[in-house]
């Protein structure tokens, strides 16, 4: 076979104990070429990902049949290290960084430059001293290359999920001998203006000869960048054709196997005239990345707020800081009542709950069933799913309600798993951001915070997400404060939509008022005047 | 700020502790300063020798009983051929050298299969090992290997004696520089070779090898997809430690002259894990500063508290007590926290608070 491919995946099968998840998959990616591959939650991209990558889940599961070709040759790749070698990069779903490491330390992990000393003469490599300026100005390049413009010597510690994606990023396209490069939903953690910018990196990088597989659930995104798309549905193939022959709804119904529907825009001029739930006073968040400075704004009982704006622009600060999860000051008043900041426990005693952006482990326990996770954060905090034992003071676990609840969230939110008793780590990562909504609305919450609820998720259930919360809050009167970067969605969802602008509200406008004033707004020109 | 103090809560607690135990045995100054150097310049490197692991995510290292029956096998060897000097001392630790790293590679495998159960696995693996010396060294001396020396062997020319003079390298590196200072005698070359560790810690981690092994202890999963070699890695951390253990008991040995065959190496492992976690170091954290604090402090309530026992109980035997209390209780302690630590680290992730434990776990 002559170089014509870089990447050609042949015939790939793979069952996870006795569930097939992988039927035959064929797929080729060109140098230069950018090639999308998409697909429902749960219909094995991540999967096909990880056996391209040799990592060890694969291996421990039994392994997969199929052949991987690279350049040409046949590849028998066992390790990550052996993908490595091969000039495979990989960006996993999943982070693969080391929270108490640099961000120089993060990108050169296992690739550190070395100069060779007294000692690693007689003793060889490992005892090398590592080139720490080399190490800095190897990142600071990488850095560069995706227009970030971090300190690489900054602790990854405390850094937003946004910059933490380009870490990794900066980490794979530092690999001097990468071929191919492969990204798991890398623009599912990142906001807009990010997602673009990193989309244009991409593009560099095919120019220079790179092959880039990527998986993403933003159709719009992969039809503006691909070359080529394959299209995935429980485990088979669907089609694989080049982007100028299809259009973005056929894709979307290819990966679906239905119509979709589009999103409308909310009803406007509702009635929630209930009082005020929350007051923000001047709220300042040490949240880097994400600072807020000063913000003002009352929620209202009953309504559906949403916060947009800009990367970087303190969108996601508010959220946090008012959970306490990030250093804080500034006054909360809920139900009139004040809460102490930076205490996580007392934001959740007053009945705030927060459904975080950091989706990737967001708080679920791993190991434990979907039906746990589902119920333990409400049985904790709210007493349900107890039961009195007759007459005596012991509650014990409604092991009955625990499990007809999970089975109604499994069919409402469509999370794809083989029962109620599946342990949350055998599941696609946008089954597990469903597990997680699934486990917010659960808590019965005074105030329901989402941030980013729909990343990661399929377009089929993003729908399926939004009018489950929309009914809890038509139904059970519950606060919503939804945070997105995709305005769409929060003019599809919210009462009252406030724009934020360095850290402050700029505006707060309705959801059906003109494009040109939510541009406006996010310029930092809104109705607050700008200093 | 908080953070900080709690941080150094462990030390300065027990600082308080020695200040107060020192103003209440009011023993003479100069004694406890003697007393205290030569002990220090005898325990630190066995202190030090416990870093390495605690980085590289296999906890407190209890294994290091091994690293020291290793050096006491090199010490009896030396012994035994009644090698005097320097010159014994330096066969002590070039014999016992491929021993500790026999043993410590066969620690690694043992610990690379008991992994999230390493602490209480070397633990047992110390267990284990002792059994076996106190087999080779009681019943096959004499009778397996034909040796006969009635100086270390007991009288039926079976066994060895329970404690065994050192004569021939005692103060072999103490004397090595002879240096008095305010009619103080202060035993240079072990202090030396303390400086030279800690100044090879420190180099140790800037090496390519220091960031593995850095890297293995936060995340093995995410090491290993690095390419770096997990189980490799903790092998090596395991023998450097063993290794360093061994030198260690070799140095403290020649200090104290006489070698308690069936005892010396059991002590060492809870006084120095004690030391460590005295400075402030927790199951996983230490630095180097930490052992050489920690040693400090607890040396010192060692010399000062059958002392202060005397003077506050009338019974010296209280303050022994008291010290073996403070010694097994900081160990407990320090693993009680580890394993509340872990399930609250879960509970909390159930609460949603991620953002928080990731932060938490950063700074500890
Ligand atoms: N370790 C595992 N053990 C058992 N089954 C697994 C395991 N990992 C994944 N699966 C199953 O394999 C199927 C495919 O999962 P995969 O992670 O590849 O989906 P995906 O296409 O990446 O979805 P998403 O868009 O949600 O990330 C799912 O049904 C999942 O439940
Ligand atoms: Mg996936």
């Amino acid at each position: 076979m002559d170089n014509k491919w870089v990447l050609q995946i042949q015939n790939v099968s793979k069952e996870y104990g006795g569930n097939s998840v992988l039927k035959g998959v064929n797929l080729s990616v060109k140098p230069g070429e950018i090639h999308a591959l998409v697909g429902e939650n749960g219909a094995g991209k991540s999967t096909l990902m990880n056996i391209l990558f040799g990592m060890p889940v694969i291996h421990e599961t039994g392994g997969f049949e199929g052949e991987i070709w690279l350049n040409g040759k046949k590849a028998g790749i066992e390790s990550p290290k052996n993908a490595m070698e091969a000039g495979i990069g990989m960006v996993h779903q999943e982070f693969m960084l080391l929270p108490g490491f640099s961000v120089a330390e993060n990108v050169k992990l296992n690739r550190e430059p070395t100069k060779s000393n007294w000692f690693s003469k007689i003793s060889g490599k490992k005892l090398e001293t590592l080139d720490l300026h080399k190490m800095g100005a190897d990142t600071r390049r990488a850095l560069d290359r995706i227009e970030m413009t971090i300190d690489e010597w900054l602790p990854l510690v405390g850094m937003p999920v946004g910059h933490r994606q380009f870490v990794e990023i900066a980490r794979e396209i530092d690999k001097a001998d990468l071929s191919v490069l492969v990204l798991d939903e890398p623009t599912a953690v990142l906001t807009e203006t990010e997602a673009s910018n990193l989309l244009s990196v991409l593009k560099k990088l095919a120019e220079s000869g790179i092959g880039v597989l990527f998986i993403s659930h933003r159709l719009e995104e992969v039809y503006e960048i691909a070359d080529t798309v394959t299209v995935l549905r429980d485990g088979e193939m669907i089609a694989t054709m080049p982007k100028t022959e299809t259009k973005l709804e056929t894709i979307a119904e290819m990966m679906v196997g239905r119509k979709i529907k589009r999103l409308g825009t909310a009803e406007s001029g509702r009635a929630t005239d209930d009082g005020d739930i929350l007051e923000i006073t001047d709220l300042c968040v040490d949240m880097p990345g994400e600072y807020v400075n000063g913000a003002n704004i009352t929620v209202r009982r009953g309504e559906i707020l949403g916060i947009g704006g800009l990367a970087g622009h303190g969108k996601l600060g508010i959220a946090n800081g008012i959970m306490g999860l990030y250093p804080s000051s500034g006054t909360l008043i809920c139900d009139g009542e004040e809460i102490p900041l930076n205490n996580a426990q007392s934001s959740l005693e007053a009945g705030l709950v927060f459904l975080s952006e950091d989706r990737r482990g967001v708080g679920l326990l791993l190991d434990e069933s979907i039906e746990d996770n589902i119920a333990l954060a409400s049985m904790i905090s709210k007493k349900n799913f107890l039961k009195r034992v007759g007459p005596l003071p012991i509650s014990v676990l409604d092991r009955k309600s625990i499990r007809e609840h999970a089975d109604k969230m499994i069919s409402l939110l469509e999370i794809k798993c083989t029962g109620p008793q599946q342990s949350v780590r055998r599941l696609s990562g946008g089954n597990q951001q469903k597990v997680c909504v699934a486990k917010a609305i659960t808590m019965d919450p005074q105030v329901l915070l989402v941030s980013e609820p729909t990343r990661g998720i399929d377009v089929g259930a993003k729908e399926r997400v939004l009018s489950m919360i929309k009914k809890l809050n038509r139904e059970k009167g519950i606060t919503v404060v939804m945070i997105s970067s995709e305005l769409q969605e929060l003019r599809s969802m919210c009462d009252r939509i406030a724009i934020m602008y360095k850290g402050t509200i700029c505006g707060v406008l309705d959801p059906d008022a003109p494009d040109a004033e939510f541009g406006f707004c996010m310029a930092g020109k809104g109705g607050i005047p700008s200093d | 700020m908080k953070e900080r103090i709690r941080q150094n809560a462990v030390p300065v607690l027990f600082l308080c502790m020695c200040i107060l135990g020192l103003l209440i045995s009011g023993q003479n100054l100069r004694y406890v300063t003697q007393e205290l150097i030569s002990r220090l310049a005898r325990n630190w490197f066995l202190v030090l020798s416990l870093i390495i692991p605690v980085t590289a995510g296999l906890g407190l290292n209890f294994a290091i009983v091994l690293g020291a029956m290793a050096g006491q096998v090199g010490l009896i060897v030396a012994t035994h051929y009644k090698l005097p000097g320097l010159a014994g001392l330096i066969t002590a630790v070039v014999l016992s050298i491929p021993i500790a790293v026999v043993l410590g590679i066969s620690a690694g495998h043992v610990l690379n299969k008991a992994r999230g159960r390493e602490m209480i696995t070397s633990m047992m693996l110390g267990f284990a090992a002792n059994g076996i010396y106190q087999l080779v060294f009681l019943f096959m001396v004499g009778t397996v290997f034909p040796v006969k020396n009635p100086q270390i062997m007991l009288d039926n020319g079976v066994g060895l004696r329970g404690t065994i003079e050192l004569k021939y390298c005692k103060y072999a590196l103490d004397d090595l520089i002879r240096m008095k200072l305010f009619g103080i005698h202060i035993p240079l070359a072990p202090i030396i070779v303390v400086i030279l560790l800690c100044l090879g810690i420190r180099w140790l981690y800037q090496t390519k090898l220091g960031q593995e092994l850095r890297a293995v202890g936060q995340d093995m999963g995410v090491a290993s997809v690095a390419g770096i070699n997990v189980d490799r890695t903790r092998i090596t951390a395991m023998v450097m430690s063993t290794v360093l253990a061994a030198i260690g008991q070799v140095i403290f040995l020649q200090n104290m002259g006489t070698m308690n065959t069936f005892n010396s190496h059991e002590q060492i492992g809870t006084v120095a894990i004690a030391s460590l976690l005295v400075g402030g170091a927790t199951v996983s954290r230490a630095t180097v500063g930490q052992a050489l604090i920690g040693t400090l402090l607890f040396q010192l309530l060692f010399i000062i508290s059958p002392a202060a026992g005397q003077r506050l109980m009338g019974n010296a035997q209280i303050g022994e007590y008291f010290r073996v209390f403070i010694g097994y209780g900081i160990i407990g302690t320090a693993l009680l926290i580890h394993s509340w630590e872990r399930a609250t680290s879960q509970r909390s992730a159930s609460r949603q608070t991620r953002g928080k434990t990731l932060e938490g776990t950063g700074n500890n």
